[in-house]
């Protein structure tokens, strides 16, 4: 029996991991330049301006709002054009990019506002310009907060993907769901969970490691 | 050095304008230490980021080296503010960066060589004695060392002009000294033009050459430190003085009522102040040998020195015939010396017999 439940078992993990892998990636890409306009285009920030910020704000708090596995069925016409499918690994991500893009924006935009204001002001009276400051100043001294909050994005998207695995994605979530639940078979639908469980801990072990790592306070 | 022209700075906020500077006129000549004194909500703060134009002055003109602030847009200002090295109360150090990349900052901003960044950062901690710290964060470090990386950063582009904001109000009072004695020496080395402002007359009495007194968003009163601790005119700055120097009655006579009249038992207090070389006469030897027929009585003393001047303090109380008291009030005004007369007081027994005597 486990000759036939370890390759299952292995063959999904790696692709919930590619899965997570390749979406957060391509998420932060685009997550923390977000997160990076919010912040300085917010109030009294040094690239401030309302409208922009409220616009964005805006965007990012509707796509926010849809309930995951909404957004992975009302985007499929997207996904089909960009992928050229809807269904299988490689699709599945293009939810969890885009459900993850807006994330981390804001947990981004969080972690930068902790930065003191007075550090900001010293780099002024030195003569930087918004772009030293946001790479010298904000990105760096935030880091251990961005490592933190991006640790959790990580683990929610681990959630996501068993739900996109549910339209075809493949990975651990499909898995349980398929010869767990539907095939009656518990030791998988268990195994899977542990599976879930010790990954998560990983992530988030990783995670507080590095954060703590890099947090010079 | 800097000039600044009617600044004039009010903020918007939802209540209504809020007025923060209400057309202030200074003038700064080049290596002078300037100290502008003023409570917290004076506007002392907003003057100085007016300086290098962190805030903008609503109207007025603000001039550094010749050249008007006001008038530059960003990437001109942001050559000048290179010009212009500033420290805080705060520090307001990168906590992420180790003490020599702090120092590098501002020359990594500029996109100098790693090597020529490496000397000036070297010869920075240098003067600031923090050689050893090079490899450190800011967290390991004390107070004052933070701010001595504070100043090594704000010298790193070799500026002309140095702002200190409340710069040792974080500080304990040794620290606070010698934070004090080294921007004094780097003001003499380098012969930088430095902006100090601070809620303390003791800053003020220690390091600077001329003072301004800010209150209510106008300069109450400004002239040379010596002359505002001789002779302060505004209530504001009596007080900041008072805080140094004590204007009350010493403990035998205070409470008691002050006449003009002479009664029975009383003496006359006058207040002396004596300043620079008047400091080291022999004034009241001198006073008792030429008027024979008055008593003196020594109540308080002090000398201390403003900018390596001495300056000295002293309250006696005499008592004699009338136009003996009368003949010692005019030798004391013929000296070098600013006499005060407070007036006739009893002095109060009772203060000895509670005591310990």
């Amino acid at each position: 029996m486990f000759n036939e439940i370890i390759p299952l078992l292995t063959k999904a993990l790696g692709e919930t991991i590619y899965m997570v892998a390749v979406s957060m990636t391509i998420a932060t890409a685009f997550g923390i330049p977000l997160g990076v306009l919010l912040n300085v285009t917010g109030k009294g920030q040094i690239l401030e301006s309302p409208i922009l910020n409220k616009t964005i704000g805006s965007i990012v708090n509707a796509i926010r709002s849809i309930p995951f596995i909404i957004l992975m069925v009302a985007i499929i016409p997207l996904t089909r054009f960009i992928v050229g499918s809807a269904i299988g690994t490689t699709a599945a991500m293009v939810p969890l990019v885009i459900a993850s893009i807006p994330f981390i924006g804001r947990q981004v935009e969080t972690s930068l506002k902790e930065v003191p204001y007075g550090l900001i002001e010293a780099a002024l009276a030195m003569g930087a310009t918004p772009f030293q400051i946001i790479t010298k100043v904000l990105l760096p001294e935030s880091m251990p907060s961005i490592v933190a909050q991006l640790t959790t994005v990580i683990i929610a998207l681990v959630g996501e993907s068993a739900m996109a695995g549910a339209i075809g994605g493949g990975g651990l979530g499909d898995l349980a769901i398929r010869y767990g639940y539907q095939r009656f078979r518990p030791e998988i639908m268990i195994a899977t969970v542990i599976i879930l469980i010790i990954l998560v801990q990983f992530v988030q072990f990783c995670g507080n490691r590095l954060a703590n790592r890099l947090n010079k306070k | 050095m800097i000039k600044l022209f009617h600044v004039e700075k009010t903020y918007k906020s939802p209540s209504g304008t809020v007025t923060a500077l209400k057309g202030i006129d200074l003038t700064i000549g080049r290596g002078e230490i300037f100290g502008i004194i003023g409570l917290s909500g004076a506007g002392k703060s907003t003057l100085i980021r007016c300086i290098n134009m962190l805030e903008k002055p609503t109207s007025g003109k603000v001039i550094v080296d010749g050249k008007d602030l006001t008038m530059m847009n960003d990437s001109e200002l942001r050559e000048m503010r290179k010009q212009i090295g500033m420290i805080f109360q705060h520090f307001n150090l990168l906590s992420s960066a180790t003490v020599y990349d702090n120092v590098a900052f501002p020359l990594r901003l500029a996109k100098i060589s790693e090597d020529k960044i490496k000397l000036k950062v070297d010869e920075l901690l240098n003067l600031v004695s923090l050689s050893e710290k090079a490899n450190q964060y800011p967290s390991q470090l004390s107070g004052g060392q933070k701010q001595r990386v504070g100043i090594a950063r704000a010298l790193a582009s070799d500026p002309k002009v140095l702002l200190c904001d409340e710069a040792t109000s974080a500080l304990d009072p040794q620290t606070t000294k010698s934070i004090l004695d080294l921007i004094k020496d780097i003001n003499e080395k380098l012969s930088l033009t430095v902006v100090v402002i601070t809620h303390e007359m003791q800053v003020i009495k220690d390091i600077c050459d001329k003072v301004a007194v800010i209150s209510n968003g106008v300069i109450a009163e400004q002239g040379s430190v010596v002359d505002v601790f001789i002779n302060p005119q505004h209530a504001i700055t009596k007080e900041f003085i008072s805080v140094l120097l004590s204007n009350e009655l010493p403990v035998a006579f205070r409470g008691n009522k002050i006449s003009q009249e002479e009664t029975v038992g009383s003496l006359l207090l006058l207040r002396l102040t004596f300043l620079g070389e008047s400091a080291d006469n022999p004034v009241i030897a001198e006073m008792i040998r030429e008027v024979s027929g008055v008593d003196v009585t020594l109540l308080f003393g002090n000398l201390d020195q403003i900018h390596g001047i001495p300056f000295g303090r002293m309250i006696i109380g005499i008592s004699g015939a009338e136009e003996e008291v009368e003949k010692a009030l005019n030798f004391l005004k013929h000296e070098d010396l600013k006499l005060e007369v407070i007036g006739y007081v009893q002095r109060n027994y009772s203060a000895f017999d509670k005591g310990t005597w």
